[in-house]
């Protein structure tokens, strides 16, 4: 068991209640480009639309590495290409049918094909879009082989989803989807587990389990291999969420690309928290309707730290697990940095509740305050459990130093990981966009 | 409430873009942000911890204000012992603390005024918002100066440590010498008169006096004629209780133990100072003071080391000063070698300089210089730590 004891529990109302909702099942969904970070696909569409299209048949692949395909969700017909500045792909919207009819891919005996066979089934199905690959945290390279893969079976973010809940039903594909990676790293399958952890993770075979606990980002991946097996300058490990997981594992024995995924439905502007079966890219339109206490609200897809903000209407993420709502933080507060007219969540002592650690609190998505040059010092290091400096980090990308960069552990970090330091700083650091332009910078130019 | 948002919805447009006092933009900004923290929507993560820059730069100013008013009172104390009136602590509770207060408030004033107008010119002229680190720094000045200090002197002092030492370098968060200071060392060095000896520390008219009324401070005394010398004066209270009360000679924040604790306490509390640089400072000045009394080479002839604790500026520097978060270390190991080396230091200055004995005001801003440096060993061994781990 590894203890950290470095970070912080953001305690926010609007948890998930455990069990479903009864919503309807969505209409349309999408393919975003844009949700791959690092290497973002330049689509190629296969399908104009008022094409027909399976569940699991490719919809576009990737300008850049065309054996990677975007595969559809969903059966139904393509209905809009939406596009964004210079005309490039935002979203390719599926209206679904009523059933979902699969496109077969073949199954492929897991004990006996080679790695070949299964990195063909992967990329082909489209499952392999959901193999991420640090550093960077883009998309993983056919042409390589991982040296472990790390999947982290609990999340400590804001709100997060209860993992026990979003795998249940998915237990023996599960374990199928961990011998298919134990196929493709030449080194472990590493799981990490948290204190509630279920035992289709604590006992699941052929892997190495380690267990985790502390507060958030414990749960992050990326504070896991750090802890079991750093990523040192030209390792390349892969990661995944747990569903996805699943997802191949399904691939694999029944020969189809099924992107059911349980979401956790968050956030105390909601009227109904809890659970939906849907599926990957599916609109939230249905989830939010009638669902709103106020209207004023943000929309995001995955948590409220690293998660992306999307219209009531908008899909969720190629990765997300999570939808919060939250009320919208617009308003101008009058001596809000003196005398605050609501409580809010804060690691900083100078808020009193600091005496009453276990509330929780309603929040909004006001920034409480204006950007300025670093002041204080150590803030950073007490929200990331590892043995980097992150402030240093962050000004060794600003002013370009790839060998203090490097020095400095940048393989080792992606947004996620450094997220709470911009939640807690007290000069309102973009941290995550400075981090993601030094990650930039050296995948170029490293 | 909505006076004010009324006032400011209908002014703004002037200072806007295409407004006609566009150019005043930020002086404009920095006023309306005070009033109002602004609607921004937080960008990257979606919720933000309540904490600003304005929040932890007033919490420091709380943290002073125990100091600055006992400090009002004490001015008056000291000018009614000198004048031989109300010489018992308990009386003329309100003469004294008025006399101090219009001795103190003006300089508090100027301080503010001179420092603020400099940082709202310059944030006009650059075009960036103005920064709250002046919040601060202006009010660390007046605590650090003489009762008797020249108002003009202060508002030189002020602008030259907000120009040269801070603006020059990019305003705050980019300064290398703590601002304060460096208004403290100018008068200094420039006007020695006004900052050392033994007539600065009271003030009112040194004709009134009463006969043999010094004015020295403990630090002083015993700085001359070591322990005896401080026993022999104890008619004027200077003994330990009094150092502790504060009742004694020095600059306007600095003399008490108790006042300047009341901050310590507030800035450990709040988390908003380090606790590390604050420990190390004191076990520095422990540790260097008892070498020196025990190699008998100190000019503090027979007096324990804890009592350089209590004398002086010592506590006020270490909470105050030390601690700046952007002068000082800002490596958790660094922080303990660089609070450490204030002490060493500073007994260095205080207990073996001929010249004056006070050393905190030194000792910090070199160690301000070399902070960069010890961060820097302590950055490099993460960095060797990373690349022996790849091998």
């Amino acid at each position: 068991m590894i203890k950290l004891s470095r970070g912080f529990d953001i305690k926010l109302l609007g948890k998930p209640e455990q069990g479903f909702l009864d919503v309807g099942s969505p209409q349309l969904y999408a393919l975003k480009p844009a949700d791959v970070i690092g290497n973002g696909p330049i689509p190629k569409l296969h399908k104009a639309i008022g094409d027909k299209v399976l569940a699991g048949e490719p919809v576009f692949f990737d300008k850049n590495n065309p054996r990677i395909q975007f595969a559809s969700p969903v059966s139904g017909e393509v209905v809009e290409v939406r596009r964004g500045a210079k005309r490039a792909i935002d979203a390719v919207v599926i209206s679904a049918d009523n059933s979902v009819e699969f496109h077969n891919h073949g199954a492929l005996d897991i004990a006996s094909c080679s790695r070949e066979e299964a990195v063909e089934l992967l990329l082909g199905s489209g499952a392999w879009t959901l193999l991420r690959q640090r550093p960077f945290n883009s998309l993983a390279d056919p042409e390589v082989t991982p040296r472990d893969i790390f999947v982290s079976c609990f999340d400590t973010a804001p709100l997060a989803p209860d993992h026990n809940m979003l795998i249940e039903g998915k237990e023996a594909a599960f374990q199928a989807g961990l011998n298919v990676l134990a196929k493709l790293t030449s080194g472990s399958v590493h799981l990490g587990v948290g204190p509630g952890s279920g035992e289709v993770f604590t006992k699941a075979e052929g892997v190495k389990t380690t267990a985790f606990s502390g507060p958030h980002p414990a749960g992050n991946v990326g504070v896991q291999i750090h802890h079991i097996a750093p990523i040192n300058k030209g390792d390349v490990v892969w990661t995944l969420k747990p569903q996805d997981v699943a997802l191949i594992g399904k691939l694999f024995t029944d020969g189809v690309f099924d992107a059911e995924r349980t979401m956790a439905v968050t956030g105390d502007e909601l009227k109904r928290t809890g659970y939906v079966k849907t599926r990957i890219g599916a609109s939230i339109k249905s989830i939010v309707a009638d669902n709103l206490k106020h209207e004023s609200v943000s929309c995001i897809s995955g948590n409220a730290l690293t998660g992306t903000k999307i219209a009531a209407d908008g899909f969720f993420g190629l990765y997300d697990d999570q939808l919060t709502v939250l009320e919208k933080g617009d308003k101008a507060e009058f001596l809000g940095w003196l005398l605050p007219s609501y409580k809010r969540p804060s690691m900083s002592r100078t808020f009193l509740s600091f005496l009453r650690p276990n509330t929780e609190y309603h929040v909004n998505t006001s920034n409480h305050g204006e950007e300025r040059a670093f002041v204080m010092s150590q803030q950073y290091e007490k929200v990331v459990p590892m043995d980097v400096f992150p402030q240093y980090l962050i000004k060794s990308i600003l002013f370009s130093d790839f060998e203090q960069m490097e020095g400095l552990g940048i393989y080792e970090v992606v947004e996620e990981d450094l997220a709470l330091c911009e939640f807690v700083c007290t000069s309102k650091q973009p941290i995550q966009q400075i981090l993601r332009s030094g990650l930039d910078l050296v995948r170029l130019e490293g | 409430m909505k006076l004010f948002e009324n006032l400011i919805g209908k002014v703004k447009p002037h200072f806007e873009e295409g407004g006609k006092l566009e150019k005043f933009y930020y002086g404009f900004d920095a006023l309306e942000t005070f009033l109002f923290v602004p609607g921004h929507e937080s960008h990257g993560t979606h919720i933000k911890d309540g904490i600003d820059l304005k929040r932890t730069m007033f919490t420091v100013v709380i943290a002073m204000i125990p100091a600055l008013l006992f400090g009002m009172w004490n001015v008056g104390h000291q000018h009614f012992l000198a004048i031989g009136e109300f010489t018992a602590m308990a009386d003329g509770f309100m003469d004294k603390f008025m006399y101090g207060a219009i001795k103190v408030l003006p300089v508090v004033v100027v301080a503010y005024g001179v420092g603020l107008g400099i940082e709202f010119v310059i944030a006009i002229i650059q075009k960036h918002p103005v920064n709250e680190g002046f919040l601060v720094s202006g009010m660390l000045i007046p605590l650090i100066m003489p009762p008797t200090i020249p108002l003009w002197m202060v508002a030189l002092a002020t602008a030259f440590a907000v120009i040269l030492g801070k603006e020059a370098f990019g305003g705050t968060g980019m300064n290398i010498l703590n601002v304060a200071l460096i208004a403290r060392v100018f008068i200094f060095f420039a006007y020695p008169t006004y900052m050392s000896g033994d007539a600065v520390w009271v003030a009112g008219d040194a004709s009134l006096f009463v006969d043999g009324f010094s004015g020295a401070t403990p630090l002083g005394v015993a700085y001359l004629g070591g322990a005896e010398a401080l026993a022999a004066v104890k008619v004027l209270n200077y003994d330990m209780m009094s150092m502790i009360i504060g009742t004694i000679p020095g600059s306007i924040g600095e003399t008490s133990v108790i006042a300047v604790g009341i901050g310590a306490l507030i800035l450990l509390v709040s988390g908003v100072a380090s606790w590390r640089i604050m420990i190390s400072v004191v076990v520095g000045t422990l540790l260097a003071g008892t070498v020196f009394t025990l190699a008998d080479i100190s000019f503090f002839q027979g007096i324990p080391a804890y009592t350089h604790v209590i004398m002086g500026s010592m506590l006020f520097a270490t909470v105050f000063m030390a601690t700046d978060p952007v002068t000082a270390a800002q490596t958790n190991t660094g922080k303990f070698i660089y609070g450490f080396l204030i002490g060493i230091f500073g007994m260095i200055i205080r207990a073996l300089n001929p010249a004056y004995p006070e050393g905190w005001m030194l000792a910090i801003l070199l160690m301000n210089v070399f902070a960069p440096t010890i961060d820097h060993f302590v950055v490099q061994s993460n960095i060797k730590r990373r690349v022996s781990r790849a091998l």
